[in-house]
């Protein structure tokens, strides 16, 4: 068994793949119809054979009141890892992202956490590099 | 300030991790839940529960010591110190002005 899929809620697969790929960066991978939605992934552009990240439609009633309560607390839906996370948080600022938390050291790691625009909210992480 | 209101104030003064979190949000206003969890982790290296903090927060909340808000659908927090001062102007104060 190996993983090969995970998934984020979107409020709106269309809106979904564009902020993903044109303000994220990542790359479409599959777009199939399923029912009157769609089996919509995404892979980082330097790893498109690795996991892929379902855009997953939020209709299901039970969406909603789960994601409103992590992101009342900041709580992120997901996290992707960087290697500069401060270059990384500039040039998504330069494209109007918000940011509900700066870069900020915790403990052996750096992150911060943004809004995805399609309900969720996404944390980003530095691992220190190894020595 | 009544007593009720003072015994909220020492009481949510009583605990050092409270104590840390009005430091900390005195000095990074408008944090969620979720920074303050990351920066307790970060500081203090403790692994307090995101249900401990939240009631840590709900204490220091009821002393007037922390005030929330809405940041589009995220709750914030931020430290009010005032609290403090009526506490140190009404009680405190006629013990620590003589000197």
């Amino acid at each position: 068994m190996r993983l090969y899929v995970t998934s984020v809620f979107v409020d709106d697969q269309a809106k979904a793949l564009d902020f993903y790929t044109r303000t994220l960066g990542f790359r479409l991978k599959r777009d199939v119809p399923a029912g009157d939605a769609r089996w919509l992934t995404v892979v980082p552009a330097e790893d498109p054979d690795g996991v892929e990240l379902l855009l997953e439609p939020a209709g299901h009633p039970a969406v909603g009141p789960y994601r409103d309560a992590l992101v009342a607390d900041g709580i992120p839906a997901t996290s992707f890892q960087v290697e500069d996370l401060d270059a990384e948080c500039a040039r998504l600022r330069g494209l109007g992202v918000a940011f509900t938390m700066a870069p900020m050291d915790a403990g052996p790691v750096r992150m911060a956490v943004f809004d995805d625009t399609c309900g969720n909210l996404i944390q980003l992480v530095e691992f220190p590099k190894a020595a | 300030m009544t007593d009720a209101e003072l015994d909220l104030v020492f009481k949510a003064l009583a605990d050092p991790t409270r104590r840390r979190i009005i430091e900390r949000l005195d000095d990074h206003p408008g944090q969620t839940l979720f920074e303050v969890c990351a920066a307790t982790l970060a500081e203090d290296g403790s692994g307090l529960s995101r249900q401990t903090i939240s009631q840590h927060l709900d204490i220091l909340e009821r002393a007037g010591l922390v005030r929330t808000a809405r940041k589009g659908r995220t709750k914030i927090h931020t430290a009010d110190l005032s609290p403090l001062r009526l506490v140190a102007g009404c009680w405190l104060g006629r013990f620590i002005q003589e000197d």
